[in-house]
């Protein structure tokens, strides 16, 4: 089992497992595998117990109630898998600032605190407005051959390799 | 052989935490819940995103469409529009750079421990989520079905069985992966 305990297997052995994984949430729960539909339902269900019952009248929570729902479920076991695999191989740990952000931009929690949030927000909005994100899209949709799927994939690439470059190019330090 | 699961609630929702503690773990075991990783691939110096990605959708394509023959399942393909595919992917893109995870990968991490991914990331993707909603119906009536393709899929497009499509898309895609292993990337 010496596997489990790897700290990095190979990203075909991965990709493979995921596509695997994809036909059984397509045979077993009839569902593709997507992420960003679970933070709508969380957000409205937090902007609920702030403003009480009037926020499922929402139009967006008429379409995508704020309820616990499989993929809401499948959110909170991404957190936990992760958990697993970095305890299992020894990587679990609290940190603050990543090491190529802190070659960068230096090893301030403040900023990457602030950065990391801004960016969160974008990809928040983002992932909402495009309907889907890495996984919903960029996966569970190409595999399905969406037209959809296939252009928000790759302007989601072209997006995320223009703004990297601007940010490590032109902002570090 | 599964339909009558599918309408099972309490069996889903233990379903679907299972199969996301699968993903996860190999979303960590593929080192796509760090930072370093994703701008990585921004940057264009490591390809372990690409890879995964294009893997498992070549493994899924075969497998889901051999599936759909089969009767066995159904393809569920979203929506789109130019304003909201376009427009959306490259908010997107930008919010994925800035950040430098995505919101699967940023559960990973912060089942990881990543404290960054947490109260950045993961709280970050909340908001921009509940501004999207509040904004949603404005958006709704114009910019988002601006140019809309509906929820078509390549084959019905081209109004060809699926695998003239499947076959050569797989082989592209691998061949794409070929060449970048060629290329030492």
């Amino acid at each position: 089992m010496e596997w489990l305990s790897m700290k990095l297997w190979s990203p075909y052995a991965v990709g493979v497992g995921i596509g695997i994984l994809s036909w059984f949430t397509f045979l077993v729960s009839d569902k593709p595998i997507g992420c960003s539909t679970a933070f709508a339902r969380t957000s409205g269900m937090i902007e609920r117990l702030f403003r009480g019952s009037t926020v499922a009248e929402k139009p967006y929570y008429v379409k995508f109630a704020p309820t616990v729902d499989w993929e809401w479920m499948l959110v909170a076991g991404v957190v936990i898998g992760a958990f697993i695999s970095a305890k299992l191989s020894g990587q679990f740990q609290l940190q603050w600032v990543p090491d190529r952000w802190e070659v960068s931009f230096g090893s301030a929690i403040s900023a990457r605190w602030l950065v990391a949030l801004i960016g969160g927000v974008i990809i928040g909005f983002g992932s909402r407005w495009a309907g889907g994100c890495t996984s919903g899209h960029g996966i569970s949709g190409t595999l399905q051959l969406a037209i959809s799927s296939w252009v928000a994939a790759i302007c989601f690439f072209i997006g995320g390799i223009v703004t990297a470059m601007v940010i490590f190019r032109l902002f570090a330090g | 052989m599964f339909t009558g699961l599918h309408s099972r609630k309490g069996v889903q929702l233990a379903l679907g935490l299972m199969m996301g503690v699968v993903f996860g773990f190999l979303l960590q075991k593929g080192g796509v819940t760090e930072y370093d990783v994703i701008i990585g691939q921004l940057l264009l110096v490591d390809f372990t995103v690409v890879k995964i990605m294009l893997s498992a959708v070549i493994t899924g394509t075969i497998g889901v469409h051999l599936l759909k023959s089969l009767g066995m399942a159904q393809l569920h393909p979203k929506p789109g529009s130019v304003g909201a595919s376009v427009i959306g992917g490259l908010i997107f893109g930008v919010g994925f750079a800035t950040l430098g995870y995505c919101p699967g990968t940023v559960g990973g991490a912060v089942g990881q421990g990543y404290l960054d991914a947490l109260f950045g990331g993961f709280t970050g993707i909340l908001i921009g989520a509940g501004l999207f909603a509040a904004l949603y119906p404005r958006l709704e009536a114009g910019v988002l079905h601006k140019g809309d393709f509906g929820e078509l899929t390549l084959p019905q497009v081209l109004k060809v069985n699926p695998w003239a499509v499947v076959i050569p898309a797989v082989c592209v895609l691998a061949g794409f992966l070929l060449a970048l292993e060629k290329a030492g990337l």
